[in-house]
């Protein structure tokens, strides 16, 4: 952990980490007896088995896609062969419902060849087909949708959170792949305006394709689409706007070399790649395939946690905390990180002592301490109108110097998650939830 | 496989360590300097009014917890730093009651009726100093509560000299003197180099911000000369303000109390030179011999309508 140093008069720096130069090769994992798969539920429905075209009991082929309903976006593709074992629901952040499917896993491997015969077609129906349960690939669907056309993609060579370093390898290792995926993303959406964000020391690599490139600083929150859009490209995103709603669409590095794997190979990738932070803040670079409990992944690398600890999907600073070890690796996962219960850091009870770290910490200079006594008393309207709520970039910067330990990284996504409930009109607020 | 339990909780899971406690005992470490020579200076008496300040300071506040049923917050050290200012600020033979009372006034009145440590207005200590002062000026004479001391140095209040002598009284002070504390005034406020070295090491702490004392002296430092200019024979040169009552404990330990002063950049700036000139005009054409506590209480008033002035915030257009 980053301690502020006796001299506290400067704002805290915190590098993002820079991959060595000498290329890690990633620690492979594979699944030992069981995988799991969370499929999203839409909005307003609990998970469960009753809507499924598959029941407990059916065998499932590599690369087979396990879906609500035949034409749906929302699926996820088996990683193995084997048997349904069992569906539940479950619940996620913010009350997301999933379903969690898990899958026995057989001796023998059969293969899905549905994607292969279509390998001509290029196109961006086929990849919403097959291709948006990929590593990182959830980001593709934004592509067609027609309410926000895009017209720049921005592929970020740079991962977001501290101590992770999963899209500087692959954009490192992996840069034909890369590549690859430029070129079909070029074809498939016909736009031309791509430009990868890369830091100061993979320029070299980056500069091998052919596209625009852009510096990103190693400095958190740098790589941040919101800081990236303002700081290198001179267009600040309005609050209250996504990127997608200027045109904007932001690819992970991986997702993108994926799709260039994916018509290479004829195969669907279901290996993901992802940084493993260690108790001691040592890092290794994992491949699993999407599916694996996390147990699995502790027990191949010799990790051992005791009560009280915490395992935390993500980085440090945006991450999420899991309350078991069969939460299995997602498409999204970039990092898992353990954190040994010494070291768990608490908050506290305090209201704001007006200190005004906060405010100088802040990169996208939101008021923080007013922000926060108007969240405490949970007046997120107010808060929105007049306190910046929705130009928060959501970097957990506030949080993390707060001499009061409010948790205000929570305050923030929790009121920006009330308040859109109440504007899609929902009923799945958190009070609400807890009047039931 | 066994069923361990594991901590789940919201990001971000890291901290840079920071928390009340030692911001405020920080503080206490910074007065140090300033209080060994106001223990030198007034010997026993001193160090009774300090440890009589901070305990009942510390008391005050743990009876406010019990009485509200709140948690017990005297391990936060924010009573004890209350204590601690509130002291610096007293004569040295300031009677028990005085100290009991001012620290009621001071953790009671100034903090705990607000909802405690954040909430408060005005900062505790100047709110209490200005009640005492108020009710029993006699105590915040320090011409006639040091009167009993021998000193080796001019043994009048500087700023009293002043207001009641004119310029002319105030040649025989030294400058070098009065910044080294030779000088009478509260027991922790005279030394001006000690304060000066304590608010440095508050701000290279990270704990207080440069903008505030800076733009505070810068206030008191201007407006002084403007009036020197004005008329030398009559108005005191900026020099001796600076030096002299309550300027530099002012400066470094009053106005940057953290819940009644600003955040942002612009008003801080604003808010420290208003407190500034607030001061010398106090001093020079108000009816008090110095109006450090009263310049600031107004400061602490304009506050929070001051620190609206603040950035724009990312993707705001207005």
């Amino acid at each position: 952990m980053i301690k502020k140093s006796f001299i506290g008069m400067a704002k805290p720096q915190l590098l993002c980490e820079a991959l060595e130069s000498a290329l890690p090769e990633p620690e492979k994992i594979s699944i030992s007896a069981r995988a799991t798969f969370l499929l999203k539920m839409p909005p307003g429905q609990s998970g469960g088995k009753s809507s499924f075209s598959f029941e407990e009991g059916d065998k499932v082929i590599t690369g087979q896609k396990l879906a609500l309903a035949p034409k749906s976006n929302e699926y996820v593709v088996s990683s193995v062969t084997g048997k349904i074992l069992s569906i539940k629901p479950f619940e996620g952040n913010f009350g997301q419902m999933y379903t969690a499917v898990s899958i026995e896993t057989a001796q023998k491997e059969e293969k899905e060849k549905a994607f292969k015969k279509t390998l001509a077609d290029v196109t961006l129906e086929n990849i919403n087909k097959y291709l948006l349960n990929s590593p990182g690939c959830s980001s593709l669907r934004l592509l067609s949708d027609s309410a926000k056309p895009i017209s720049t993609i921005i592929i970020s060579g740079m991962d977001k959170d501290l101590l992770v370093t999963t899209n500087q390898y692959i954009l490192k290792s992996d840069i034909n792949a890369v590549k690859k995926g430029i070129e079909i993303l070029k074809k498939i959406s016909g736009i031309d305006k791509i430009i990868v964000a890369a830091p100061r020391h993979l320029m070299h690599e980056a500069s091998g394709l052919d596209v625009t490139v852009k510096t990103v600083d190693l400095n958190y929150p740098a790589a941040f689409p919101e800081l990236f859009m303002k700081n290198v490209l001179g267009t600040p995103l309005p609050a209250e706007k996504s990127c997608e709603d200027s045109g904007v669409c932001f690819l992970s590095c991986e997702s993108v070399a994926c799709l260039g794997k994916a018509f290479e190979k004829g195969e669907i990738p279901v290996e993901k790649t992802f940084t493993f932070i260690k108790k001691d803040e040592s890092k290794v670079l994992v491949s699993a395939k999407i599916g694996t409990p996390l147990s699995d992944i502790f027990q191949g690398l010799g990790v051992s946690l005791k009560d009280k600890d915490r395992i935390i999907i993500g980085g440090p600073m945006t991450g999420f905390a899991v309350y078991s070890e069969d939460y299995p690796v997602m498409p999204d996962t970039d990092a898992v990180m353990v954190q040994d219960s010494a070291d768990v850091s608490y908050t506290s009870g305090y209201p704001c002592i007006n200190c005004g770290e906060c405010i100088r910490t802040c990169p996208a200079k939101v008021p923080v301490n007013m922000l926060v006594r108007l969240l405490e008393a949970e007046l997120y309207d107010e808060a929105a109108e007049q306190y910046d709520l929705h130009s928060c970039i959501e970097c957990g910067l506030c949080s993390y110097v707060c001499t009061a330990r409010i948790p205000v990284f929570q305050y923030i996504r929790l009121a920006k998650h009330e308040l859109a409930c109440t504007d899609s009109g929902e009923d799945n607020t958190a009070e609400e939830k807890n009047a039931k | 496989m066994q069923n361990r339990q594991f901590i789940v909780s919201h990001a971000p899971f890291w901290h840079n360590g920071s928390k009340i406690s030692s911001r405020s005992y920080n503080t206490i470490i910074a007065a140090i300097p300033a209080l060994l020579l106001g223990f030198f200076n007034y010997g026993s008496p001193a160090v009774g009014v300090l440890a009589l300040s901070i305990s009942s300071a510390m008391i005050w506040e743990l009876v406010m917890n019990l009485i509200t049923r709140r948690p017990i917050t005297i391990g936060d050290g924010n009573a004890a730093l209350i204590g601690t200012v509130f002291a610096m600020l007293l004569p040295a033979t300031s009677p028990w009651w005085l100290v009991i009372t001012g620290t009621f006034f001071a953790v009671v009145i100034g903090k705990e009726i607000f909802g405690g440590i954040g909430s408060n207005a005005f900062n505790p200590v100047v709110v209490a100093v200005a009640i005492l002062m108020v009710s029993w000026k006699d105590f915040f004479d320090f011409d006639e509560t040091l009167l009993n001391y021998d000193f080796e140095f001019i043994a009048a209040y500087p700023l009293a000299q002043l207001k009641h002598f004119g310029t002319s009284a105030i040649t025989s002070f030294d400058t070098v003197d009065l910044l080294m504390g030779q000088q009478t005034g509260g027991m922790g406020a005279t030394f001006g180099l000690g304060i000066i070295i304590g608010g440095i090491y508050l701000i290279i702490k990270g704990i207080i911000r440069w903008e505030i004392p800076v733009s505070f002296l810068a206030g008191v430092f201007i407006t002084a000369l403007l009036f020197n200019i004005s008329d030398s024979a009559k108005y005191a040169n900026p020099v001796f303000h600076i030096c002299t009552g309550y300027t530099l404990i002012g400066a470094f330990f009053l106005a940057t109390e953290d819940s009644s002063s600003p955040v942002n950049f612009v008003p801080m700036l604003l808010c420290g030179a208003f407190a500034g000139i607030m001061t010398v005009l106090i001093r020079n054409i108000g009816l008090y011999v110095d109006g450090v506590i009263y310049s600031i209480l107004i400061m602490n008033l304009i506050c929070p309508i001051m620190d609206k002035i603040r950035p724009k915030a990312l993707g705001k257009v207005v």
